[in-house]
């Protein structure tokens, strides 16, 4: 037995380390001296400092940031509301209609980005920040969606009945009863949806406009150009955002219960 | 009695292709302790439901003080309910669930926590105000149910099962204290059981339902002693349920002998189902009584010894403290007022 689960240590050890290793290395190298990522010659900040003067990057950044913001924020109010819509009806078709609404999770995303570029120029939309800000809903809602939705399924039914019968009409009893029952459940979501807006490559690029960047495809059009030290330092400062987000959205779920 | 508060008129319900009630028909009086009991699937539920306005009757009308309120919704009947599972809002301290509805109709903050105060001394929860509803007791929850509920005023109090969830000994002291509320605040209480031991000790009037039909209305007396017929007799307390012919007025047979009794009313000859209820049977010497039998079984019960005793024809139930060795043969004994005659069910 005892050798057993040392094996099963060792084999657990192994997979995280090759898991993780590649993140360790960005981390160790955005804090080196050196422009060469092959030997850490020492300690530095510079190219924490050389990313903050770097004006074009920071614009790519905050129009990432007021993308997801957007994005996650329309899609909160769609989801929750579709989410809740799913809950009262009881048509035979119902479960193809779930289907369909979380189908831009199972598009692969390059087909997603293709349609949509398509449908928006036939549209005649100008490209930018309005066709980003659709294009990331999209594939936002649904996170919101299921969250809301697996969070309904366990809500007694009663509750909202119990509101009406206390005199609550059916505005007042989603209002004071299910939305603030349901709210972790949305929060949760939009964190969701905000860091894979935060992330999106494929479906950014088909649905951009030429004068604007957000901060993956600056990351992804650098990279073509040749890394610098300085990639690294933005990956590590995102890695500690996606964390803390990571972290406060398992502290809000764990509270669910 | 007093005024009717609402009648029941021809309702029936159909949830797809199944007809959950088929015609209920009742009227319903103010300060009325009313239970309807039955068991799981009967419709008790469904008409409750539809009295909070929850739901739609298919075809019939719901009268309140006259007025018709089926299309009515929830928000707008001067009825409350108490829910089987509570159903207290659990982002909510105990006194904003009790205030909700009061807050809903913008009464002044100051006369909200008076009232709260008030609900909390009644169902027995003082200072109880400020916890959270999801720490409390299930009778300590249910409490705060039915003060959420009274707290409006109502005309009517629905209760759905609303012990169902609570252990046998919290559920004897709540039937009392429910029952002492209801005539505090003088108002109808409509009340859904399965239990009938519960609707018996608590009712004004029960309400027999099975299969989507009221078999039988009347006291709790009437119900348990009176039975119309062989389901009301068999769900409501334990019975020897024995076909038979009615003779003439007062003269009843079965089990080839001849019975004096006190029913009339039906026809000469007609075929009719007795109840004879275990406990008004008494064992004597088989000299002493028409219907003989030999001890099957004996089992103490406590109180008293259930006895299984064979006829030829049947299995007899006696309740009684006397004690009677299996094997031994006895005569069963009882009088006029012991036997109970209902008309014939076809269907059971």
């Amino acid at each position: 037995m005892k050798k057993n689960s040392r094996f099963a240590g060792f084999y657990m050890g192994l997979i995280f380390f090759l898991m993780y290793l590649p993140i360790a290395v960005v981390i160790v190298f955005s804090f080196n001296e050196s422009k060469l990522p092959v030997k850490f010659t020492g300690f530095s900040l510079k190219w924490y400092q050389e990313l903050i003067h770097d004006r074009a990057m920071l614009e790519a950044l905050v129009n990432s940031l007021i993308l997801g913001v957007l994005s996650c924020l329309v899609s909160a109010v769609i989801g929750t509301l579709g989410a809740v819509g799913l809950s009262r009806i009881h048509w035979k078709s119902k479960g193809a209609l779930e289907y369909i609404s979380i189908l831009p999770l199972m598009i692969p995303e390059i087909i997603l980005g293709m349609v949509l570029m398509a449908f928006f120029y036939m549209l005649n939309l100008p490209f930018g920040m309005l066709t980003l800000l659709i294009g990331h809903t999209v594939f936002c809602v649904p996170y919101i969606l299921m969250e809301v939705k697996a969070r309904l399924a366990g809500m007694d039914p009663a509750l909202e009945e119990a509101a009406r019968d206390l005199g609550a009409g059916p505005f007042r009893a989603f209002w004071d009863i299910t939305l603030p029952l349901i709210m972790p459940a949305v929060i949760s979501g939009s964190l969701l949806a905000f860091a894979m807006s935060m992330d999106d490559v494929v479906i950014s690029i088909f649905v951009n406009g030429p004068r604007l960047s957000t901060l993956p495809i600056k990351v992804y059009t650098q990279l073509k150009t040749g890394v610098t030290p300085e990639i690294n330092a933005l990956c590590t400062i995102l890695l500690a955002a996606t964390l803390i987000i990571f972290i406060v959205y398992s502290l809000i779920t764990k509270k669910k219960k | 009695m007093m005024n009717k508060l609402i009648e029941l008129k021809n309702l029936t319900k159909n949830f797809d292709d199944q007809q959950v009630l088929r015609g209920i028909n009742l009227d319903i009086y103010e300060k009325e302790f009313l239970t309807l009991l039955g068991p799981s699937g009967c419709g008790k539920t469904t008409t409750l439901r539809i009295i909070a306005g929850f739901e739609e009757p298919s075809d019939g009308e719901v009268l309140f003080n006259g007025i018709e309120i089926s299309k009515l919704p929830p928000y707008k009947r001067e009825v409350n309910t108490v829910f089987q599972k509570y159903a207290l809002f659990p982002h909510l301290n105990v006194a904003e669930n009790i205030g909700f509805g009061l807050n809903l109709k913008k009464v002044d903050k100051t006369v909200i926590a008076q009232k709260v105060e008030r609900m909390l001394k009644m169902v027995g929860l003082e200072g109880f105000g400020k916890r959270d509803v999801t720490l409390l007791s299930g009778g300590q929850q249910q409490r705060v149910a039915i003060a959420r509920a009274l707290i409006n005023e109502p005309k009517v109090l629905l209760l759905d099962e609303p012990l169902g969830a609570l252990d046998a000994k919290i559920r004897k002291q709540m039937q009392v204290e429910l029952k002492k509320i209801q005539q505090e605040v003088g108002i109808t209480f409509i009340y859904v059981t399965h239990d009938q031991e519960e609707a018996l000790s608590m009712s004004d009037t029960v309400v027999v339902m099975n299969n989507g039909e009221i078999q039988q209305i009347g006291s709790p007396t009437d119900i348990y002693n009176e039975p119309e017929n062989r389901f009301v007799a068999g769900f409501i307390g334990e019975s020897n349920i024995i076909e038979g012919t009615m003779i003439r007025d007062y003269l009843v047979a079965f089990d080839g002998f001849e019975f004096e009794c006190v029913d009339k009313g039906f026809e000469d000859n007609e075929e009719i189902e007795v109840v004879l209820r275990p406990e008004d049977l008494d064992i004597v010497d088989p000299g002493q009584a028409k219907i003989r039998g030999i001890v099957r079984n004996i089992t103490f019960k406590g109180v008293h010894y259930e006895i299984l005793i064979e006829t030829e024809l049947r299995t007899y139930m006696v309740h009684t403290t006397d004690y009677a060795e299996v094997g031994r043969e006895v005569g069963l004994k009882f009088g006029p007022e012991d036997i109970h005659v209902m008309c014939k069910m076809g269907s059971y």
